[in-house]
């Protein structure tokens, strides 16, 4: 008997067809609820100007922001009346350096990390988290005690020791970041997984003969790719302030590096006189973890519930 | 017993979990399945009813390849489950789940869900697949607009459909069916019903009907297995069992049965309110705490299943089976 | 209406605002209860039965809007009521039962606990008395050794144990009314039919009116006095238990009622009737017969009808252009297999 003959044709009789579709498709329904989330829209707006500025740095910097000019140390950005240098919108530096051109690469330095960062702690979040999830028992056991280890140990204090240890350079500022800001992907992945595991279409999946890899990776994974993202950003957010707290205490990105947490550092000494120099990198620090934060958390409410 | 074999058949299946009892304090055995011999003959449509927590579930697992026996042998026609890999299982045997919001996955088209088991298996050519999908949607009567849309477009009746079609592209031999209406509306349960009818006698299908809503068993099946706490306590086929069922239990789940007579009021099912923890059964005949007919024997002597003509019970009412000799009860 | 009701609803809507326009769940219905009596409003998901008995116990979600022409329970108007004097109400003399006992009861008190805080927030009496109702109606639930179940967690209960703590729990201060949503839908049959019955004892001896809600048609030929057939919001069909299940007038309770398989009376394999087709969207301005879409006997006139209701004496009404006579005939012909 060869039923499972998946290519004999089929004789059936005329069914009555049920019903008609209702719903719109989820896509249609996912770009209504974009259209009505302010806080993702505005989010989103103030993140692609900031990917767009550090992409475009080369051309929108009016300086090399490296060149110093020892004569022009220290001039007003343009809303002052005195000590001002058409060339420099927003002054210079100690050494004289254009600190328009230093926040504009900055932002580079940020992004760089935040990006790096969280994907290297994406990628060690969610293996960990989703095996975890997938497996239970032992392997559960397992990742509970490495995600509990991980958590005994201060993410600052460690960075720095390995700061001290392995010399201060964006490399090792990222591999530090990445390989501690994990936590929190695996926790959350781990608790989603547990209840996609349970779920009938997985259970139809191992009925149809896939193999594991082939269900983690098509049928659980797709589902949990939302609460991915939000867990992504507050990590991407974490991480850029993460390193702008490491370098404004020396222990991270190294002059004359453009960074903005290294930037406030250097103006620290003059915040009385030239408040400007801690202000500026100050805001757009500000801007940029508020953009994400937004973005975030207006992901969250959009893709949620995207079924029933 | 020289028939042809059964589609699908187990014989003296045992599954035990290892229930953790909480910190330090050691795992205690399960019997979700305690030695369950039970055949599905090709073309029949079986059903399988009990509580919840009586072992159903587990045993659709154990059919489907899902779960590993801990004793006891799967018969596929006939041969050993250890010859078959999950993959050759699958060829031959489906689910169809109860919930038709969780079996679906919503981030799939119905196009993709229906044409995975076709992916999986290597079956013709990725060309072919799309029109394979419109085939089955007009067997299962969707209109073919729906393989574009997401299961979160699609009512419940809808949706269980699609859990269908994607059941039978393959076309298994045998279907497990867990409950397939009870999370659908009435109107929409009568339709799922009729089409599972119309599929058996089209495609030659034999069904393993697991539900506890009886009026459906008794409208579907060919044959009834009754289990409690891991035991089939009665079986028969339908009109019998039916008509003449026997073991206390079996009698309170038909007299539960609630018929849309206005003339009659709630039946009292004359059983008793503790349920048993299966984590520890009780000692002699597992009903025997909520038995309206419980005697001295029930209480320390686990009942043997008696066989008379293809009826089988388990209970000590029906003959003297605490004694050594060991009832074979192979009759049909 | 008669004076013996408790509670009498005339004409309650219920809209909700939804991205589209305004959603009418609940369009217009009236019914009563009086002391003793079933009442079962049956119906389809989506038909509004949920949300009516949550619009009596002034639970609506918080941007449902609630109108009726009268909302009167023992001579309080439901509709004036403050937030305070309505919770007063819930639980005092109009219990709930709902249908999901896993997450009804807080897991994280004892069942004694949670039996005393209702009577004691209700009821001015001592934790003695408390104590002593809670033991006497978890008996008469059918729990055994309850004086001991008063410690234990709802983790420690089994499904049905469960279901019967929330009926204890709801007669703890003496309701005149019980709304139960669905009780046993959760429940395994043998396990259905001992809760109903305790139900059904409990409701008899303490003289209380129970509005049952569920979609089983087997519970509510059952247990019902009366029987009211809810569909897209409206009521389609009301009247004593037997006369509709007799003699079901309206298309959609003749449907319904062809749906179901019934042991006996169904021939094993005979292919089952079904309605079909889906609930309308019950979004904007709506008009007609809203069954006329699954209706084998619609007609143009069916688009403009009103819903006045064709009475039959006994309190039998359906809303539907066909004329009595028109059905009766029709269910001679078909040899009585509705």
């Amino acid at each position: 008997m060869t039923s499972t003959d998946a290519a004999r044709p089929l004789v059936f009789r005329q069914r009555q067809t049920a019903e008609e579709i209702l719903e719109p498709s989820p896509w249609s329904k996912l770009r209504r609820r974009i259209l009505g989330n302010h806080s993702f829209l505005i989010g989103a707006i103030i993140l692609a100007a900031i990917f767009a500025v550090a992409i475009l740095a080369p051309l929108l910097a009016p300086h090399d922001p490296y060149d110093q000019d020892l004569a022009k140390r220290l001039t007003n950005p343009f809303w002052h009346e005195k000590k001002i240098d058409p060339e420099h919108i927003l002054g210079t530096d100690k050494v004289g350096r254009d600190y328009l051109a230093r926040l504009i690469y900055g932002s580079q330095i940020s992004l760089l990390i935040g990006f790096s960062t969280m994907l290297i702690s994406g990628v060690i979040g969610t293996v960990l988290g989703v095996t975890a999830g997938y497996f239970g028992g032992r392997v559960d056991m397992v990742v509970n005690f490495i995600i509990n280890t991980r958590l005994a140990m201060p993410v600052f204090l460690v960075a720095m020791a390995a700061v001290v240890a392995f010399g201060a350079s964006l490399t090792v500022v990222i591999l530090v970041l990445g390989l501690f800001l994990w936590d929190r992907f695996a926790v959350v992945m781990r608790s989603i997984t547990m209840q996609a595991r349970d779920l009938d279409y997985v259970k139809a999946a191992r009925a149809m003969g896939c193999s594991t890899p082939y269900i983690i990776v098509r049928e659980i994974f797709p589902n949990v790719l939302s609460s991915l993202t939000v867990v992504a950003t507050v990590e991407m957010a974490n991480a850029i302030l993460l390193e702008a707290a490491l370098s404004f205490l020396g222990f991270g990105v190294q002059a004359p590096t453009p960074s903005w947490g290294l930037m406030l550092n250097e103006g620290r000494e003059y915040m009385f006189f030239s408040p400007w120099l801690l202000a500026l990198p100050g805001v757009c620090l500000f801007m940029l973890v508020l953009a994400i934060n937004l973005f975030g958390d207006g992901l969250r409410d959009v893709t949620r519930e995207r079924d029933r | 017993m020289t028939e042809a074999a059964a589609a699908l058949e187990t014989v003296d299946v045992t599954c035990v979990f290892h229930v953790g009892q909480g910190f330090l304090r050691g795992a205690k055995p399960l019997r979700a399945v305690n030695g369950v011999s039970l055949k599905i003959p090709q073309g029949q449509v079986v059903g399988l009813v009990g509580e919840s927590g009586c072992g159903k579930s587990t045993m659709a697992n154990i059919l489907l390849g899902l779960q590993k026996p801990s004793s006891g042998d799967v018969l596929y026609s006939g041969n050993s489950a250890a010859g078959f890999s999950r993959r050759q299982i699958a060829r031959r045997i489906q689910p169809i789940f109860q919930d038709p919001y969780s079996s679906l996955n919503p981030t799939k088209t119905i196009e993709s869900i229906v044409s995975q088991p076709l992916k999986i298996h290597n079956v013709g050519e990725p060309s072919e697949w799309s029109a394979k999908v419109a085939e089955m949607l007009d067997v299962v009567g969707l209109p073919r607009r729906v393989a574009s849309s997401y299961p979160s477009q699609l009512s419940g009746g809808q949706r269980q459909r699609v859990a269908i079609a994607r059941a039978l592209v393959m076309r298994p031999e045998v279907v497990i069916c867990d409950e397939p209406t009870s999370a659908l509306d009435v109107s929409v349960q009568s339709q799922i019903l009729n089409l599972l009818q119309d599929l058996k006698e089209e495609l030659g299908l034999t069904y393993l009907l697991i539900s506890h809503n009886l009026a459906v068993v008794q409208h579907m099946a060919d044959r009834v297995a009754v289990m409690y706490l891991g035991r089939i306590v009665e079986e028969a086929d339908a009109q019998t069992l039916f008509n003449d069922p026997r073991h206390p239990y079996t009698r309170a789940l038909l007299g539960s049965v609630l018929t849309p007579d206005p003339r009659l009021g709630v039946p009292d099912t004359h059983l008793g309110t503790v349920f048993p923890n299966p984590i520890d059964p009780p000692p002699g005949c597992s009903f025997h705490p909520r038995c309206s007919e419980c005697m001295e024997i029930c209480r320390s002597r686990a009942p043997r299943p008696v066989a008379d003509g293809g009826h089988e019970t388990e209970c000590h009412l029906y003959g003297n089976t605490g004694g050594q000799d060991r009832h074979v009860a192979h009759n049909d | 209406m008669a004076s013996g009701n408790i509670l009498e609803v005339e004409n309650l809507r219920v809209d909700i605002p939804v991205a589209s326009g305004m959603l009418h769940p609940v369009r217009g219905i009236d019914f009563s209860v009086s002391r003793g009596e079933t009442l079962c409003i049956v119906g389809e998901s989506g038909c509004g039965k949920s949300l009516t008995s949550l619009a009596v116990m002034g639970l609506l979600p918080k941007t449902a809007r609630r109108t009726a022409a009268r909302m009167d329970f023992l001579g309080h108007d439901i509709r004036t009521l403050r937030e305070r004097e309505m919770a007063r109400l819930r639980g005092g003399s109009i219990s709930m039962i709902f249908q999901e006992p896993m997450t009804s009861l807080n897991p994280s008190y004892t069942i004694g606990n949670q039996l005393a805080e209702v009577y004691l927030r209700h009821v001015e009496q001592s934790r003695a008395a408390a104590r002593d109702r809670a033991v006497f109606l978890l008996e008469k639930v059918g729990i055994s050794s309850a004086g001991s179940r008063l410690g234990q967690y709802p983790h420690q209960l089994s499904g049905g144990q469960r279901q019967r703590v929330m009926i204890a729990m709801a007669l703890m201060c003496g309701p005149e009314l019980i709304i139960a949503d669905e009780p046993t839908t959760a429940l395994d049959v043998t396990i259905q039919a001992q809760i109903l019955h305790v139900l059904a004892d409990l409701q008899h001896e303490f003289e209380m009116g129970m509005i049952l809600i569920t979609h089983d048609l087997g519970i509510v030929a059952r247990v019902a006095d009366k029987v009211q057939v809810m569909y897209a919001g409206k009521t389609v069909e009301e009247g004593p238990c037997e006369a509709v299940f007799d003699a079901p007038m309206h298309p959609y309770t003749q449907g319904l009622l062809r749906c179901i398989p019934i042991p006996g009376k169904t021939q094993r394999g005979e292919r089952l009737g079904s309605v079909p087709g889906i609930v309308p969207n019950l979004v904007g301005e709506l008009s007609g017969c809203m069954f006329r879409n699954r209706c084998e006997y619609a007609s143009e006139a069916c688009a403009e009808m009103r819903d006045e209701p064709t009475r039959m004496g006994d309190g039998h009404a359906y809303t539907c252009l066909r004329a009595p006579e028109e059905i009766a005939g029709e269910r001679q012909g078909a040899g009585g297999t509705l």
